[in-house]
């Protein structure tokens, strides 16, 4: 596209079905201890690839 | 829903219910501008806009129509919500318990000026945690935690080093037992510093994951809040162990964690200040109390705050340009690996996945609510003994906060933290709008970053 340009991000529609496995990190037990910062966590099963 | 603003040069649109982000130039800019305002013709467009640029002509106004259409059927832009209707069952996916947050000391060899953990103790009596109440922590952990195999204990306090032997205890018995289990425990330390050896070091290498070191940057900023019993500031006990702390895990995997206050809203030169001492991973929050408290921010400081972020941003890329980058926790998102749409509806986990434990064996949906008798669940003797708080949590998500309905941030912060809103408001299902607009403008600026990274 000429004047659009889209960053690469993950495709939450389909993280409907691949993702849920809870696995990953809680926020709290990074850095925050007092904000909710769920995205700053990786996702387990990307993590493994 | 979008949302555009301009930062750094940036023209930025966030397809806040795909999570699609798209940089666009100045016209595309305006003509998704116009659309949002439900005008979709282009010759209406293009009269709008045709006088601000000179060049332009109805056939550039009509293929970025096009253009956008297209994000359009590719649910890339201006994206329904079809998440809201499976948050209920999102959430209920994600409330097996998997980490605890675990309160090995209720006392402290510091005395911060702002500590929200009233001086260590949380408002009750000072005490350090028994091995054998950590044991049965561990034990409540892994029995209560069915399908999950990562189980995170975070050390914390007070000043967990007050009770490193516990600690370490508690490591070696969950190591003991975690293959049997079928388990993998990820253990963390938050500490002040003040007590780091090199067993500390050495240990913590070999088993933490993370370790959080709390410094607040600037020596005369640091000094003015985390003093020491004395009432003497901390910086120069402290920061050659945390050089080393640091250096020796090849400044990967911990956290230097600063907290700002009215006292030093200029915090961007204090993260500064950690990186020019070379390290590599920063972190820094706005502090956590009273309204009514000297060093409390407040609405009024948002416009300055909201500039030192910015600040902070430019001079990252900067030196990542530079080869010299340092990490931001705020700003380190990952856009492509990032949390599934569960997690992202789900929040925390306050209450439900992340527990903490207090020295005494207490339970508390997490460590900002410990010393809250509303909200003390039960005890490790006799498990979770009022499910009304854990049904309270369960029914926490980002669409049940009215006020993230329009909100392009809620699939980032998922609501943002239920304590914060507690605290401000007396109810977990609200927000803390001071924490949100924080929250937003860090989003920005990690979204903005990764657009000038990676061009």
């Amino acid at each position: 596209m000429k004047r659009i340009k889209t960053l690469d991000t993950r495709d939450l529609r389909a993280s409907v079905k691949t993702g849920g496995c809870g696995e990953c990190q809680t926020s709290c037990q990074s850095a925050s201890k007092t904000s909710c910062s769920v995205a700053n966590q990786k996702c387990e099963q990307c993590r493994d690839k | 829903m979008i949302h555009q603003y301009k930062n750094n040069g940036y023209n930025i649109i966030i397809d806040a219910n795909s999570g699609c982000i798209h940089s666009v130039d100045d016209v595309a800019y305006d003509i998704i501008k116009l659309v949002d305002e439900g005008i979709g013709d282009a010759q209406l467009i293009f009269n709008e806009i045709k006088d601000k640029y000179n060049d332009i002509t109805i056939d550039d106004v009509t293929e970025t129509l096009e253009d956008i259409e297209l994000l359009k059927k590719e649910g890339k832009l201006f994206s329904d919500d079809i998440f809201r209707d499976l948050a209920p069952y999102m959430k209920d996916k994600q409330s097996v318990l998997k980490a605890i947050c675990l309160h090995v000391a209720h006392d402290c060899n510091m005395n911060c000026g702002y500590c929200f953990a009233g001086k260590g103790e949380f408002n009750g009596p000072k005490g350090l945690m028994s091995f054998e109440t950590a044991k049965k922590a561990i034990d409540f952990l892994v029995e209560h935690s069915p399908g999950r195999r990562n189980l995170e204990v975070d050390f914390f306090g007070g000043e967990p080093l007050l009770n490193w032997e516990v600690c370490k205890k508690t490591v070696e018995y969950a190591r003991l037992i975690e293959k049997e289990k079928n388990k993998n425990f990820r253990f963390t330390l938050t500490t002040n510093g003040l007590l780091i050896d090199d067993d500390v070091i050495e240990f913590s290498n070999k088993e933490m994951g993370n370790v959080v070191l709390s410094l607040d940057g600037r020596p005369e900023i640091n000094d003015n809040m985390r003093k020491t019993k004395n009432g003497k500031g901390t910086y120069d006990l402290i920061i050659d162990k945390f050089k080393k702390f640091a250096d020796s895990r090849n400044q990967k995997d911990y956290y230097m964690r600063g907290t700002y206050t009215k006292y030093n809203r200029d915090f961007a030169k204090d993260i500064i200040h950690m990186a020019d001492l070379d390290f590599k991973e920063l972190s820094m929050e706005p502090v956590v109390c009273s309204t009514d408290m000297p060093y409390a921010l407040t609405e009024e400081d948002i416009p300055v705050l909201k500039e030192n972020y910015d600040i902070l941003a430019r001079e990252m890329i900067k030196r990542y340009k530079d080869g010299n980058g340092f990490n931001f926790y705020h700003y380190t998102i990952d856009f492509t690996g990032g949390p599934c749409i569960s997690k992202r509806i789900s929040g925390c986990g306050v209450g439900t996945e992340y527990l903490a434990i207090t020295p005494e064996g207490d339970i508390y949906p997490c460590h900002q609510f410990v010393g809250d008798d509303k909200y003390k669940m039960g005890n490790l003797d006799d498990g979770i003994t009022k499910g009304e708080i854990v049904s309270e949590f369960k029914g926490c998500n980002v669409y049940s906060r009215k006020e993230c309905d329009d909100c392009f941030a809620k699939l980032y912060c998922s609501g943002g933290c239920s304590a914060n809103a507690y605290h401000m408001n007396g109810d977990v299902k609200t927000v803390c709008e001071f924490s949100c607009e924080l929250h937003k403008k860090r989003i920005e600026c990690a979204v903005m970053m990764n657009i000038a990274l990676n061009e």
